[in-house]
């Protein structure tokens, strides 16, 4: 019963939040939405007995994919989104296409003969056993994703930056010396 | 005690809600974060199936989506940076030409 | 144990350690008044009350009757919001904090915490990485450009320090061998502090805390004479009480987990009749505490601000990789002796 109270709970923000991420217009708006949707993730994770999916989800997901974002929305001081005529076609045809598929899913879902019920926190995700899991049986993913993890920082940083601070790297401010000579030669003004 | 298909559901709903978003959203951003939305919703079908099947690899395997997802992120806002910098508009709609 | 008993525990436990915390960020500000004035050879706080002892109390009178500027051109939601994350994500930290051992009142007996989570440590972690939020939106729902350059920087700054924070802590970890909080304290007995163990993680974390909660020699988002003040600007009475409440609340967690962690927590010489066996570990813990803030308070009055580029430089390119070595080098040393 409280099984129950606690997933319509967390699943009825969860709906909500991935709703109001569709029909809100600001995306600062629809960021927090889904970091509702995350934050609500990690307590779903709980009730299925991974706590530590759900401490990594808020740390990693919530509390650093997310800030990302807000931090690019900020910094590029996006606006309100404008309605275009692609826009609205998707809507006339994705939306009734997409719930008809959902109903489908759900109807199926929900009638089976046998519906096998998980217990409140099912499989108890302790830390070492992941770690075990995770360093002998997956070590191979693990080390590959390290070094995807690095390939896309050194691509976010390359991309990110102005063309000329790839050009010309080095270009600083003239130490002493320099300034000496440029004042000297009278090139330090135009 | 809650039926398995039940976390099924809520999987369900969020990927959709990613789907639709994807479609019908105009800002690069909002597009992204309906990816991250049909990303989690992974995530939790990745984790339900774990307790069923009492397998701790579905957990394990929930990480490496969320490295996948991280890295994915990164690259992802830097190239809407790049994009913002030489169009000045977040629209995809007017990002359709090779010309700028 | 009923669910009843247990109810009526947790909510106690809850009211004092809540109570007990707001106290503390209250009077942590009298502490920093004293010791900066001592510091710079004045006075400080003498007229309300014994020692000035009265003057949160004032303070507290004074944001609530200050008027509430409501500015025209702010982005009024996250405006009023973002005051609000902050000091709920920083005051939620304290819930998975150990203050002592086991105690039994009459018929009843509980662990003097709120709860006791496995993964405590990852808690605390992650209501960190959440505190963010509250600085990043602050910022931006300014609609001022001070305010959204002293959002930008400090939302930065937390995320790049909260990496070395993490890393060296799994030193920690890895002699304790488990993340609850109450388990990392219990494998220190006998003297086999962390400190001692650890001294480099301890001087990373440190460093790291300092630069996490934004304050002096890393605290240029919100320093008075560079962005006039950072990212909260725009507010004023109890919006802005609210933000430096949750910047002090911070500085205890902070405080609370290095001693946790390194030096023993509540551990301590224990002695006499057993009532007095069950106060002196808390009053060895709250010793400890402030022994850190005050730590804190002098490092703000004696050392200079960095520079934001030289901040974000030494994070990335000095205590990133050297919390890596640390683990590395804690790492071999365990497995080598096991």
């Amino acid at each position: 019963m409280l099984h129950l109270i606690l997933f319509l709970f967390f699943g009825t923000i969860c709906v909500a939040g991935a709703i109001n991420l569709l029909a809100q217009s600001h995306p600062i708006n629809s960021a927090l939405s889904l970091i509702a949707v995350m934050a609500s993730l990690a307590g779903e994770y709980l009730l299925l007995g991974a706590e530590f999916v759900a401490a990594v989800q808020v740390i990693v997901y919530a509390g650093a994919i997310m800030v990302l974002f807000v931090i690019t929305i900020m910094l590029l001081n996006a606006g309100k989104e404008e309605r275009t005529q692609g826009s609205r076609v998707a809507i006339l045809i994705g939306v009734p296409g997409v719930l008809i598929g959902g109903v489908l899913v759900a109807w199926t879902l929900l009638h089976r003969p046998d519906m096998q019920t998980v217990p409140i926190g099912a499989l108890k995700g302790d830390p070492s056993d992941i770690a075990r899991l995770l360093f002998h049986d997956f070590l191979l993913p693990f080390e590959v994703t390290s070094v995807l993890i690095l390939i896309a920082i050194m691509g976010a940083v390359v991309l990110a930056s102005r063309p000329e601070a790839i050009a010309r790297p080095h270009r600083s401010t003239p130490g002493p010396q320099e300034t000496r000579e440029l004042v000297a030669t009278g090139k330090d003004h135009r | 005690m809650i039926p398995l298909s039940y976390y099924l559901l809520l999987s369900g709903i969020l990927f959709a809600c990613g789907v639709l978003g994807f479609l019908i959203k105009r800002n690069i951003i909002t597009i992204f974060m309906s990816i991250e939305l049909m990303l989690n919703g992974v995530n939790l079908s990745f984790v339900a199936f774990a307790a069923q099947w009492h397998a701790l690899s579905g957990q394990v395997f929930v990480f490496f989506v969320m490295v996948v997802a991280a890295a994915e992120a990164a690259v992802g806002l830097a190239i809407i940076i790049a994009v913002y910098r030489t169009r000045e508009t977040l629209n995809v709609d007017r990002v359709n030409l090779l010309k700028l | 144990m009923s669910i009843t008993t247990f109810i009526i525990i947790s909510i106690i436990k809850s009211v004092v350690v809540l109570g007990v915390l707001l106290t503390a960020v209250a009077y942590s500000v009298w502490l920093e008044r004293k010791v900066s004035a001592h510091i710079q050879n004045r006075w400080g706080p003498t007229r309300v009350g014994p020692f000035g002892l009265l003057q949160p109390v004032a303070d507290g009178v004074k944001f609530i009757l200050k008027e509430d500027l409501t500015q025209p051109h702010v982005y009024k939601p996250l405006y009023i919001a973002a005051p609000i994350i902050s000091l709920v994500f920083a005051i939620t930290s304290i819930s998975v904090i150990p203050f002592g051992n086991w105690v039994d009142i009459g018929p009843w007996g509980t662990y003097l915490q709120v709860t006791d989570v496995n993964i405590g440590l990852l808690v605390v972690l992650g209501i960190t990485s959440m505190g963010v939020y509250g600085v990043a939106l602050a910022g931006w729902s300014s609609n001022n450009k001070y305010s959204l350059l002293g959002g930008l920087r400090a939302s930065a700054q937390m995320v790049s320090y909260e990496v070395s924070l993490g890393l060296s802590l799994v030193g920690v970890l890895i002699i304790a061998g488990s993340l609850s909080l109450r388990d990392i304290v219990d494998a220190q007995r006998h003297m086999h502090w962390n400190i001692f163990l650890q001294p480099v993680a301890f001087f990373i974390y440190l460093i790291s805390a300092y630069a996490e909660t934004n304050r002096t020699p890393f605290d240029l988002p919100e320093a008075e004479s560079e962005l006039v003040a950072g990212y909260h600007t725009e507010y004023s009475a109890m919006k802005f009480a609210m933000f430096f409440m949750a910047e002090y609340a911070n500085m205890v967690t902070v405080a609370c987990l290095a001693t946790l962690l390194f030096f023993g927590g509540w551990l301590g010489p224990v002695l006499g009749p057993p009532i007095l066996q069950m106060i002196l570990p808390v009053l060895w813990f709250c010793l400890k505490v402030f022994l850190f803030m005050f730590l804190y308070v002098w490092v703000r009055w004696t050392l200079p601000r960095f520079r934001y580029d030289q901040l974000m430089a030494f994070g990335w390119k000095v205590l990133l990789p050297l919390a890596v070595a640390n683990v590395v080098v804690t790492a071999l040393i365990v497995a080598w002796r096991a």
